[in-house]
């Protein structure tokens, strides 16, 4: 990694990620103003519209009474997944290259948790009285049902996005002092709150080393949980198809390897627009391509292993559904999926695409394509065909659907180019660990020349 | 009473409610498959008695009716030597329910009369009850809906309109058992005898192929016609423990 960083000093490093939060060009503005406009134009418009009519508005119908949103709240759930679960696991393991790229992935993990529960208000169909779902103390003297998993879901989820925030917050804290300490004005004093007084005394950084690889330990259990949780709204169901012990370790590697890919895809775009190529380099791509490669292929056995306990329980209603899912009308998305899941990513096994910046995106962006789609299917397919053959039914998501889904997705970038100017996204004094020590004469460190 | 010994009175009141021993009655159905002739009466009754709303043709094609009975219609054979079978489908009122242990905010409980409730005001509408029915007996509201004048006119004041967003199924018609209840209770704190109360769709089968009562007592018409060597449940092997037993159809070759 030495070799790729240009000769780079602790101030370069200042400079540029202060840079990146003072000075924002016309492009900044043009992209952030699109992506608000399509947020409320695709997202805002359509959901009041079916807050007025109902869920009717979405394509649901008798047997399928979930649809595409409650697909895209797993997907934005798993897409949180690789952040900070990520982080924590690089952090623990003192993996050095972690340190350019976790600021952002972290930042992912918190909007795209935030994105995941607005796709719950949207999807149920009362979202005025969803606070039911928590339990507070309350006049009716009722409480929510302990043994339902929507209810631990609630639990989990709260919990990761509490935690993440904490974790993401607190490793920004030296660095919000650094960029106070370089800004003027309005931007100044957010800093001088934001930085909690930091002054960058050894007992300071004693603590905070302490407490962050304290909440990194605590949150890597949380982040397992949380997808397995999900998984259990399906699996505790006597679906066919659903009904499966292997859910919860199937949604977990789902959600890190969707989430992998699209911390992939952030980081291409961070190098690419916010100019940090000294930061996020080829041997970030490359480790990141070995672990996509991993995963898939974890993933492509764990779905080997659904189809084969379908076919195992040899039951008429498991028999149906493989056939249903192999070969009925949803099968062109299910041959898709395995297509962008497993086949394209075992290019990766290749270095030279693993490095190349252009190729990675596409499969990054393929994975995630794939994965959205796998999540759909679970939702789609396995309620199409249940027990009684006189309620089957086919669903096809509406246009305001699709339009939500849009919106959703500008929604989350709306966030992340919020974060990109308020979060310094590349942290400055992690990536000054990697860097050479400053030097005053040849070969003795400034720190030792002082003595 | 300190906080901590109310709590705990509390809590074990939480944890076993007395119907867990012994419910009050334990309403149940019999469907005698030999008798229904498919003629769908039960169906309209239905709709007459719960004020199930008319979609409208636009929501009808999309699978969104709402019938808390519907006839399932099965084809045995090839033609020319085709019969069509019936069989009644209604919500089931599990004694182990799915539906029950997934909701997230308890809108559907079993109470003490063994039925399974659906509170319409705690409904959050996550619809996750009627993907957890193996028996798909539940049914959402997509919409608001309405009645043309003078339809309105012929709403049963016993029962509530639902509104958008809530999820609904067949209950027993709990309004009349709420009300035999009542009646047998004024009467000097009597039980409810066999027959006093039966569902709208009991009350109208023409071919008496439904019976309903409580089986907890032993000589009503329900016990009996449950003890059938016919009497079976459809999906039965999902243990979900149903009210709602059908009497096989042994059909015309079996004279």
């Amino acid at each position: 990694m030495q070799t790729e960083v240009k000769q780079q000093q602790f101030a370069d490093v200042n400079d540029d990620v202060v840079q990146s939060l003072v000075e924002t060009g016309s492009k900044y503005y043009i992209t952030l103003g699109l992506a608000l406009f399509v947020t409320i134009a695709c997202f805002m418009f359509p959901w009041f519209y079916q807050l007025y009519f109902g869920i009717g508005a979405a394509g649901n119908n008798h047997p399928a009474v979930w649809g595409t949103y409650l697909a895209s709240f797993i997907f934005w759930i798993g897409l949180s997944h690789s952040g900070t679960l990520l982080s924590c696991v690089l952090h623990i393991t003192n993996s050095e290259w972690r340190k350019a790229m976790y600021r952002s992935a972290e930042a992912m993990t918190l909007f795209s948790l935030m994105v995941a529960a607005t796709m719950v208000m949207v999807h149920v169909g009362r979202p005025w009285f969803i606070h039911w779902a928590v339990p507070y103390p309350n006049q009716m003297e009722l409480w929510p049902n302990f043994r339902s998993p929507l209810m631990f879901d609630v639990m989990a989820i709260t919990t990761y996005l509490t935690g993440s925030l904490i974790f993401i917050y607190m490793g920004s804290i030296p660095d919000f002092a650094a960029v106070r300490d370089r800004t003027t004005g309005w931007r100044h004093h957010m800093y001088v709150l934001l930085s909690l007084g930091w002054r960058g005394t050894d007992t300071e950084w004693h603590r905070l080393g302490w407490a962050y690889t304290f909440l990194a330990v605590l949150i890597i259990p949380l982040a397992v949980s949380v997808h397995s949780i999900v998984s259990w709204d399906f699996a505790m169901s006597i679906v066919p198809g659903l009904h499966q012990t292997i859910f919860a370790p199937y949604f977990v590697v789902g959600a890190i390897y969707s989430g992998t890919a699209g911390i992939v895809t952030v980081m291409y775009v961070l190098r690419k627009y916010m100019n940090f190529e000294h930061f996020i380099t080829r041997l970030h791509f490359d480790n990141l391509g070995k672990l996509l490669i991993v995963l898939s292929l974890i993933w492509t056995y764990i779905n080997v292993l659904e189809l084969f306990t379908g076919w195992y329980s040899g039951t008429s209603t498991e028999y149906e559904q493989l056939k249903f899912k192999l070969f009925g009308f949803y099968a062109p998305l299910y041959w898709e999926m395995i297509l962008f899941c497993a086949a394209v990513p075992l290019l990766m096994i290749s270095r030279r695409i693993r490095t190349s910046f252009v190729a990675m995106l596409w499969i990054s962006i393929a994975v995630n394509i794939g994965m959205y789609t796998e999540r759909f299917l679970i939702v789609a397919t396995t309620q199409s065909r249940q027990y009684l053959p006189d309620a089957w039914g086919l669903y096809v998501p509406s246009l305001v659907e699709i339009s939500i889904i849009i919106g959703s997705l500008a929604m989350f970038v709306t966030l992340f180019l919020i974060f990109v100017k308020i979060f310094p996204s590349v942290s400055i004094y992690e990536v000054k660990e990697t860097m050479e020590p400053p030097k005053k004469k040849e070969g003795t460190p400034a720190w030792q020349a002082t003595h | 009473m300190s906080f901590i010994d109310r709590f705990v009175a509390g809590w074990r009141k939480h944890r076993k409610p007395g119907y867990y021993d012994k419910l009050d009655y334990a309403w149940s159905m019999t469907i005698d498959l030999d008798r229904c002739t498919g003629c769908g009466a039960c169906v309209t009754a239905c709709q007459a008695e719960n004020n199930l709303a008319i979609v409208g043709e636009k929501d009808l094609a999309a699978g969104r009716e709402m019938q808390w009975i519907r006839i399932e219609r099965y084809w045995d054979g090839e033609y020319p030597n085709a019969t069509l079978n019936f069989i009644p489908m209604l919500c089931q009122h599990c004694d182990a329910a799915p539906c029950e242990t997934v909701c997230p905010v308890s809108a559907t409980y079993h109470n003490q009369d063994g039925l399974n409730v659906q509170v319409y005001n705690r409904c959050i509408g996550t619809r996750s009850c009627a993907v957890y029915c193996p028996y798909e007996v539940r049914y959402f509201n997509y919409h608001d809906h309405h009645w043309d004048t003078p339809l309105e006119q012929q709403l049963n004041p016993d029962v509530s309109v639902r509104e958008k967003g809530v999820m609904e199924k067949c209950t027993f018609c709990v309004q009349r058992i709420r009300q035999a209840k009542d009646h047998a209770k004024d009467d000097g704190g009597r039980r409810v005898q066999d027959g006093e109360v039966q569902p709208a769709c009991v009350q109208t089968c023409p071919a008496e192929a439904l019976v309903f009562g409580d089986r907890q007592d032993p000589n009503s018409q329900v016990s009996q016609s449950m003890s059938s060597p016919r009497a079976y449940n459809p999906l039965g092997d999902l243990n979900t423990q149903p009210s709602v037993v059908y009497l096989k159809k042994v059909g015309a070759d079996a004279d």
